[in-house]
Formats: structure tokens, C-alpha cells, sequence
């Protein structure tokens, strides 16, 4: 495609608006257009918001690097990267914390997409897999292990993948009627919550003191310890299935208009949400498997991206990339507040997500719509 | 001739038949409307035709091919639908929205070509709502709002469009208002159209081709001017009245009878 390039404006700006409403036009949408017929509907801000969380990913990646008993300086930990550290730099930044902070950027935009993913196609912004029941099927799965077996650090998060899997099929087979529909997968969801939460408590009451307490950290959900056993199985499933989410963001982005209007337009509805829903249940398995359940952040993403983005739609890419910036700086922040690894990271983004979930009823309160 | 027909379709949901062995061409060309009293199957019928539902028995041809076997987006640039009910996604633009009407003429690396970009306008202005271009759909009356849909499946750019009671929920004004744009796509754009409306009248008035339906059975097609009679009123919504020429249009007009009038006819009956 060697061909000019130009660049048109997508909107007129002269429309007439009411004064009203004169601040709450629509966003700048810019076309890249080449003469051998290719063309890209970029919207700026969705683009804008995307880079810079890319950037605070990678900014707090880099300083939760050089956190810990051995600090380092960000100009330290990006020379070290680029392999002119010395051994010992070399160590902890490869061996010891950037295994972990893999871990953190992968589980946190697994997590953010796979949330976006099952907000949009139970048309819920409660739809995500903390309220569907996939987190509990997983704490299941690891906590059978865990106390039946004693079983180590793969098997643990063998269980919980398997433990997440079969929780997503029997929730499709539950749901399943002629297709998915939103309604009837979050009711099924809800119900599969609550029996497999009841299932982790008289897993709990099994448990020595000993198997209680690997439990309860796991469920919790944390970056500690990890290294690159656990980043290359993440790694492959995130590379495989996030890409292939993002394919199928255009679809899906028509499903929210209801499956006859996404029909009419040549959407076919069933394959687009099985392949999807499959895609975030395994996201969320692999990524559960790897940190734990990490509390809210799936449910938190999606929606302060849309709420930065100010765009309508799933947004699956800046719901990622904000799961992956959230996660970091969190896990970076606990360790600022309270110490290397005093505080697993699943209690702050609880906690965050928690207070963000109160805000935004408050706010919806405000504007009259709950 | 017909580029979309119904053969011999049986049409049910789950095990509730609605109609049998129902066959059905569209003439192109034509504004057909379909009318009927509630649950005679018409939206049914439409739901088939669009392949929103698939038949239980028998097939829906689209230019001689089975319907079902094409793929979704192939049928999306041949055929539109305004369902009944659509769902605008919370903050979306009118513009935003009417763009989405390109999805089938759109892929990966042609997101958004200059051809889109003009199409859209020209459905934004057909539709009398490029004034409202950039504001947003959830602010808009229902009226405006009906339109905007419209605006979104016209710029799909389909020689077929099928719309589902596009009049229901809306003022008098407003009903006249989507039933004339109607009107002019149809005659200035010669587009085939499919119409399930309530209102006799409108219908009779707008249509140039009118299927009357009573318990899953058409009764009668053809120009509203044969198919509205006084008899078949009463055949098909048991309702006693005259027809009379529309003093503006010179199409039928029903006139129900009296209430007096139909009591003592129904008295007499019994």
C-alpha cells in the first residue's frame, strides 16, 4: 500500500446543536484513508486515552521494579532491562521482579478485556466474572487442591484452571437456550456465584490451619512470589486470546443494540458470543490461575475506561490496557503503604474497586437513573 | 416478479405454531404493508422474512436462494430491518449510530470509507436529522428517535427493507411523519419496503400493496383499493363498518359503525 495518505475530519462540526447541549457534542472521529482502498475509523480520544494508559502501565511497571528490599532507581531498572546492569541488578530485576510484574501487566488487561467482554454481552456493568460465579469456580478448583491433595504451586493453579473451565460450561449449558442471552446468563451466573461460594465455605471448614491460611491468600489474590513459570502459560493465552477478543470487538460492539438490530446487520449473533464468552472465560482461568481471583478489577476496568474514553461500547482495548495500569499501581502502592509484600494486592484493588462501585452508584443516582 | 419469497413456511416458536403452509411474494418494487388483528402472525411473518426466525418447515428465498444458507452479511447488503425494538447504547451520537448501519459493506482494513462517510450524511439528511448529527440518541423524542433508526437502516443501502411496526409509541404527527418518509423512499428511491402496521388507514392510504392476515392465513392481497372492503373488514378484524373514499387521497377510508349500530346488528345475529 505505497500511497498517499490523507486524513479527513469524520464530522462537520457545524451542526447545529441546542444551546443546552452545545458541551456534549460528539468526539473528534478521524479516517485514514490510502487510494488502494484501505481506511481506519480512528476515534482520537479512545486513542489518546489508550497510549497514556499504556504509558502509566509501563511507568509503574518500571517503578514497582525497582521496589522492594533492594530499591532501585527507574534510570537503574531500564538500564538493567537493556542488559547493561550489573549480576546482582541482573538477578533481582530478571529473575525476581519482572516475572512478577509480567504476571501483574498480563493478568491485570486478562482481566479487563474478559470483563468488557462479559459486561457487554450480559448488557450488565455488573456482568463481570466476580458476579457470574468464574471466580468461585476457580477458588473451588484451587481449593480442592489445596486441601484434599496439598498440592503445590502447578497444581494449585492447575485446579483453578480446571475449576474456572468447567464452571464456564456449565454455565453455557445452564444459559444456553437457542443461543446466549444476557439475562438468563446472569441470573444462571448469580445462582452458580452463590452454590460454588457455599462449596469454598465447607472447603474452608476441611481445612488444617495451615491449608486455611495458603486459601485465604490465594483468594485474596496476589503478585508475590510469582516468577516464569507462571508468565509463560499467562503469556501464551494472552497473546493467543486478546487479539482475537479485539477482532471480535466490532461485532460485538453492534450486539449492543440488541440481537434483531445486530442481526439485521449481518452479525451473526450466536458465534460472536460464544467465541467471545469462551475467549474471556479461559482469559480469566489462565489469569486467576496465575494471581487469584484479583477482586473487582474485572468489573472496575471496562468501566473507568468507558468513563475515560467517554466512548460508547464495549472498548475492549482500553478496558485491557487500564485492567493491566491498575493492577500494577496497585500492587506497587501496597507495597509503598504497606511494605514489601505485607498486603497482598487483592485487598487494595478490593478495596479501590469497592469505593468506586459506591461512587458510581451515588453518581448514577444523581443523574436519575437508578 | 419478487426477489424475496416465503414457500410453503411453517413459522412457530418453540412448539407454538403461529402459521402453516403460508406462501408469500413481495412484488419489488412495491410498498407492501401487512395488516391484521393482534397475533395473527404478521410480525411473525415479517420476523421470517427478515430470517430472524427460522421456519420450522418450508423456506424464505432471497433472489432464488434459501435464505438461511447465505452468510449473514452477504443478506445484510440485500436486506434491511428496523426491529420494534432496538436498544441505543448509553452516550452514542446520532451520527455514531447511523454510522453503524455500514457495518455490512465494512471489514477489518475498511473501517470507514469516504463512500461511508457520504452515506451516512445522505441518510442523516433523507431522514431529516443531520441537524442532530452530534447529539445524543438517549436526548431525542421518540419521534427523532424512530428516524435516527430509520437514517441507520437506510444507510445499510438495501434494496429490501422490512420495518416492524415502525409507527407504534409515536404521536399522530409523528406516525405521518415516518409513514411519508416511507413514502418517499419508495417512490424517489425505489426501494422494496415491507411494512406490519396497526392503523388500517395508514395503511390503505400508504401502501401500494396491502396482505390482510387472520390466524396465521392470509386472506387477501393485492392494491388496498381491492383489498379493503367492508366485508373483509369484518372478516378479518370482526369489526362492522363502511368504506368510504379518503377525501384527501382518494384510497379507502374504514368507518367503524356506531356502537348502536354494531349492537343491534349483533343482537339480530344471535
Amino acid at each position: 500500500m505505497s500511497s498517499t495518505v490523507k486524513t479527513d475530519t469524520g464530522r462537520n462540526d457545524s451542526a447545529a446543536t441546542g444551546r443546552d447541549t452545545a458541551a456534549r457534542t460528539g468526539r473528534p472521529v478521524r479516517a485514514v484513508r490510502t487510494a488502494g482502498g484501505l481506511s481506519l475509523r480512528l476515534d482520537v480520544r479512545t486513542l489518546v486515552v489508550s497510549v497514556l494508559l499504556a504509558a502509566v502501565a509501563l511507568f509503574a511497571s518500571v517503578l514497582l521494579i525497582g521496589t522492594g528490599d533492594f530499591p532501585m532507581g527507574p534510570g537503574d531498572v531500564l538500564a538493567t532491562l537493556t542488559g547493561s546492569g550489573t549480576t546482582a541488578q541482573e538477578f533481582i530485576v530478571n529473575d525476581l521482579r519482572l516475572p512478577r510484574v509480567l504476571v501483574g501487566l498480563l493478568v491485570g488487561a486478562a482481566f479487563g478485556v474478559a470483563g468488557a467482554v462479559f459486561q457487554a454481552v450480559s448488557r450488565n456493568p455488573l456482568g463481570s466474572p466476580d458476579v457470574l460465579g468464574f471466580s468461585q469456580g476457580s477458588t473451588v478448583g484451587a481449593l480442592l487442591v489445596i486441601v484434599f491433595f496439598q498440592g503445590g504451586t502447578f497444581a494449585i493453579a492447575a485446579g483453578s484452571v480446571a475449576g474456572g473451565i468447567v464452571t464456564g460450561l456449565a454455565i453455557f449449558l445452564l444459559a444456553w437456550k437457542g443461543g446466549i442471552h444476557g439475562y438468563r446468563f446472569v441470573l444462571v451466573g448469580i445462582g452458580a456465584a452463590a452454590m460454588l461460594y457455599a462449596i469454598v465455605l465447607y472447603l474452608m471448614t476441611k481445612a488444617n490451619i495451615v491449608e486455611a491460611t495458603q486459601a485465604v491468600t490465594w483468594m485474596t489474590g496476589t503478585l508475590s512470589g510469582r516468577d516464569w513459570d507462571q508468565v509463560w502459560p499467562l503469556a501464551i493465552v494472552c497473546v493467543l486470546l486478546i487479539p482475537l477478543s479485539l477482532l471480535y470487538g466490532r461485532p460485538l460492539r453492534m450486539l449492543e443494540m440488541g440481537d434483531d438490530a445486530a442481526y439485521a446487520l449481518g452479525v451473526p449473533v450466536t458465534r460472536v458470543r460464544v467465541v467471545l464468552l469462551a475467549a474471556a472465560v479461559l482469559l480469566v482461568a489462565a489469569a486467576t490461575a496465575a494471581a487469584g481471583p484479583i477482586a473487582f478489577l474485572a468489573l472496575t476496568a471496562p468501566q473507568l475506561a468507558r468513563r475515560l474514553t467517554r466512548s460508547p461500547g464495549p472498548n475492549l482495548l482500553p478496558a485491557g490496557l487500564m485492567g493491566a495500569a491498575l493492577l500494577v499501581t496497585a500492587d506497587w502502592l501496597s507495597q509503598q503503604i504497606f511494605g514489601a509484600d505485607q498486603l497482598p494486592v487483592g485487598v487494595l484493588t478490593g478495596l479501590l474497586g469497592g469505593g468506586y462501585l459506591l461512587w458510581l452508584l451515588a453518581s448514577e443516582r444523581k443523574a436519575g437513573r437508578i | 416478479m419478487s426477489r424475496l419469497t416465503a414457500e410453503n413456511v411453517t413459522l412457530a416458536y418453540d412448539q407454538r405454531v403461529i402459521a402453516e403452509d403460508l406462501s408469500v411474494a413481495i412484488p419489488d418494487q412495491s410498498f407492501t404493508v401487512i395488516v391484521g388483528p393482534n397475533a395473527c402472525g404478521k410480525s411473525t411473518l415479517l420476523r421470517a422474512l427478515s430470517r430472524m426466525l427460522k421456519p420450522a418447515a418450508g423456506s424464505v428465498l432471497l433472489d432464488g436462494a434459501a435464505i438461511s444458507s447465505l452468510p449473514a452479511k452477504k443478506v445484510a447488503r440485500t436486506l434491511g430491518l428496523l426491529p420494534q425494538s432496538s436498544i441505543a447504547p448509553d452516550g452514542i451520537t446520532v451520527a455514531d449510530l447511523v454510522a453503524r448501519g455500514r457495518y455490512p459493506h465494512q471489514g477489518l482494513l475498511r473501517q470507514w470509507s469516504g463512500e461511508d462517510e457520504r452515506i451516512v450524511r445522505e441518510s442523516m439528511e433523507a431522514t431529516g436529522v443531520g441537524e442532530l448529527a452530534e447529539r445524543y440518541v438517549d436526548e431525542l423524542s421518540g419521534g427523532q428517535r424512530q428516524r435516527v433508526w430509520i437514517a441507520m437502516a437506510l444507510a445499510q443501502q438495501t434494496p429490501l427493507l422490512l420495518l416492524d411496526e415502525p409507527t407504534t409509541y409515536l404521536d399522530i404527527q409523528h406516525q405521518i411523519e415516518v409513514l411519508d418518509l416511507c413514502a418517499e423512499l419508495h417512490e424517489e428511491q425505489g426501494r422494496t419496503l415491507v411494512a406490519v402496521l396497526h392503523d388500517l388507514n395508514h395503511a390503505a392510504r400508504y401502501a401500494t400493496h396491502l396482505i390482510a392476515m387472520r390466524a396465521g392465513e392470509i386472506v387477501a392481497e393485492g392494491p388496498p383499493e381491492q383489498v379493503v372492503t367492508a366485508d373483509l373488514v369484518e372478516q378479518v378484524f370482526g369489526l362492522k363498518c363502511q368504506v368510504i373514499d379518503d377525501p384527501e387521497t382518494g384510497t379507502p377510508l374504514v368507518v367503524p359503525a356506531a356502537r348502536k349500530a354494531r349492537e343491534a346488528a349483533a343482537a339480530g345475529a344471535s
